[in-house]
């Protein structure tokens, strides 16, 4: 395998800057990467749905000459990345992973792609996802789905399956995924990658397609803590043309993850959430927990452990939140301004036009989402199931703010199991949602969340997530936290997890 | 608990303007009323006196100054439509055919 393709960010960037190599080397040895891998719907890992060459080598091309120009490069120029295809590019289709808006093409730039454009990162394609950000396995695309790179007849997650398959398959460095109810998390907990949800009005929305609009988040994907750290703060920050986004300071995260790597977390206090273990818990996933847990004590941390009682109740009353917000925010897909339009010969009304089209661009999990928000929020109803959910959530907000009275930073499994076989719950909604049963609670209370890699799962050798979470606007402490246990794993494994990861070569057909 | 008809789901599929195809209807019904099974344990938390969330931030009236700033081109904008004529996005009849 390239040593180009194998390099973190930091190491690129550095190269580049140095002179070492061009950054169009460093484009050409990851598309060369993707043409090997990648695939088809029907073989290969299949993370991106759309690879723009001309597009990603024109940037670089840029990065190089600016850099012949004298000018001072900033920390990730030239450096690659996957985007999830739920974000808005100008000169790249955008379908969110739906028929209804297959080949769409933005007449404008999302502010985070406008900010990696500016700091010289190259954005290599599109990736896969579920239809709308909406699902645990990436199964849920229209495209097809995509593969694990550890075990190609295993789901990567979801619904960022192909942010966080990009980056375990080398095909990229960095990833942008984005997080409503665990989409960045999960996904780099089966893949054993490093994800962040950044605190809810951390990273601005805009240009982000809309799932549920009070609980999505974009944030960094990587395969190391520092990588995510750089990209974080590229995309971070007040952006005026979000009105939810936070005009604060953005946590110092890059510092922290510098401080997290010499490995000393003496003082930070550490709370186990009680509620998220025991039944429904895979045993390699609860062993390579307790493990993460052993090291953050060895490291010098106070760990206790804390009840948030009500994170039981966080799936129902996300279930409820989420599918309310989906049926208004999917309602713009009407079939008039952009995206598909199914019916429209003379004799059909609008409404008809619509109802067809959405009936044939939407597929399964799409409906049922929207059928379930409509109904949650249809009169008679909605007291009893979407008001009754508002109020749990404010119970959560409340159980994380009396556990961050005692705790720095909280921590849990990342998901319940290891990535699952393609296929095994595609029908089975409910069991397909308990796989976001640790990451939702950060969705409903906005706070700092991220999955770390923890090793692999005894039974079957798939990679373990450790899931750590941090007050509203402290994300820098994920980051700490994140540094720390991976350089002391590093130190035990003899490297990063992913380096146990196949090697793929030659898979595409 | 919650026991949704076919009849109820596909009322609901007209709300949401969704052509669904008789067996989506019938499929529908059994995982709907399963979910909501499911989710109905929110009703048993939360009491009377505790406020409602519906945003994880408590921002209120976001305002910018009210001055006129460059927006999309028309021709940009049309160019994603369906269907346009005459620089406007063109739809099927809205007023049906007594119009």
């Amino acid at each position: 395998m390239n040593r180009l393709t194998r390099a973190k960010a930091t190491e690129l960037a550095a190269a580049i800057k140095g002179g070492e190599v061009s950054a169009v080397e460093v484009a050409q040895a990851h598309l060369d990467r993707i043409a090997e891998v990648d695939g088809t719907a029907e073989a290969g890992v299949h993370a991106f749905l759309h690879v723009d060459t001309d597009g990603a080598l024109a940037a670089a091309a840029a990065v190089d000459r600016r850099r012949a120009d004298g000018e001072e490069l900033g920390p990730l120029a030239g450096v690659p990345l996957a985007l999830k295809d739920v974000i808005t590019t100008s000169d790249m289709p955008t379908t969110a992973g739906s028929k209804i808006l297959e080949g769409w093409r933005p007449p404008y730039d999302a502010t985070i792609t406008q900010r990696m454009r500016e700091a010289g990162i190259v954005i290599l394609g599109k990736t896969n996802l579920d239809e709308f950000a909406m699902g645990s396995s990436t199964e849920n695309s229209a495209f097809g789905v995509t593969r694990n790179p550890w075990d190609l007849t295993r789901i990567p997650g979801g619904s960022g399956g192909g942010s966080a398959a990009a980056l375990a398959a080398f095909e990229a460095p960095l990833a942008i995924g984005t997080d409503t109810g665990g989409s960045i998390r999960q996904p780099a907990a089966v893949t054993g990658t490093v994800g962040v949800k950044p605190t809810y009005g951390g990273v601005s929305r805009y240009g982000l397609i809309a799932c549920a609009s009070s609980l999505d988040q974009a944030g960094p994907c990587a395969r190391t803590v520092l990588d995510a750290a750089l990209l974080h703060t590229v995309i971070a920050g007040h952006d005026p043309l979000d009105s939810t986004s936070i005009a604060q300071q953005v946590p110092d995260v890059v510092a922290a993850a510098r401080r997290g790597a010499e490995g000393d977390l003496t003082g930070l206090r550490v709370g186990v959430v009680k509620e998220l273990g025991g039944e429904g818990y895979q045993a390699g996933v609860e062993a390579r927990f307790n493990d993460a847990v052993a090291l953050l004590s060895k490291l010098g941390a106070e760990v206790v452990e804390v009840s948030c009682p009500h994170f039981a109740y966080g799936l129902a009353a996300y279930y409820l939140i989420l599918p309310s917000e989906v049926s208004s925010n999917l309602a713009r897909f009407d079939a008039m301004r952009y995206g598909l339009r199914v019916g429209d010969d003379g004799t059909r009304s609008a409404e008809e036009v619509m109802s067809l089209t959405r009936g044939q661009g939407f597929g399964a999990e799409a409906k049922r989402r929207i059928m379930l928000g409509t109904y949650a929020l249809s009169s008679g109803y909605y007291d009893a199931y979407y008001g009754q959910a508002q109020k749990v959530r404010t119970l959560i907000a409340r159980d994380f703010e009396a556990a961050f009275a005692q705790v720095d930073v909280l921590v849990s499994p990342t998901t319940p199991t290891t990535a699952f076989p393609i296929g095994e719950k595609v029908d089975d909604p409910l069991a397909m949602y308990m796989n976001d049963l640790c990451t939702i609670p950060s969705n409903l209370a906005g706070n700092a969340s991220a999955s770390f890699p923890a090793g692999l799962a005894d039974e079957d050798g798939l990679p373990v997530g450790l899931h750590v979470m941090a007050p509203v606007m402290a994300d820098d402490r994920l980051y700490l936290v994140g540094a720390a246990v991976e350089a002391a794993y590093a130190a035990q494994w003899g490297g990063t997890l992913l380096e146990q990861a196949p090697a793929l070569e030659g898979i595409a057909p | 608990m919650p026991s949704i008809s076919r009849e109820e789901v596909a009322h609901l599929a007209h709300l949401a303007r969704l052509d669904l195809a008789p067996d989506e209807l019938d499929h529908l019904a059994g995982q709907l009323d399963q979910i909501l099974g499911a989710v109905a344990q929110v009703t048993e938390v939360a009491a009377d006196d505790i406020p409602p969330t519906s945003h994880a931030l408590p921002l209120t009236n976001v305002f910018r100054a009210d001055e006129p700033r460059p927006c999309l081109t028309a021709e940009a904008v049309l160019a994603a439509a369906p269907a346009a004529e005459d620089g406007r996005f063109r739809v099927p009849q809205i007023l049906g055919e007594e119009a």
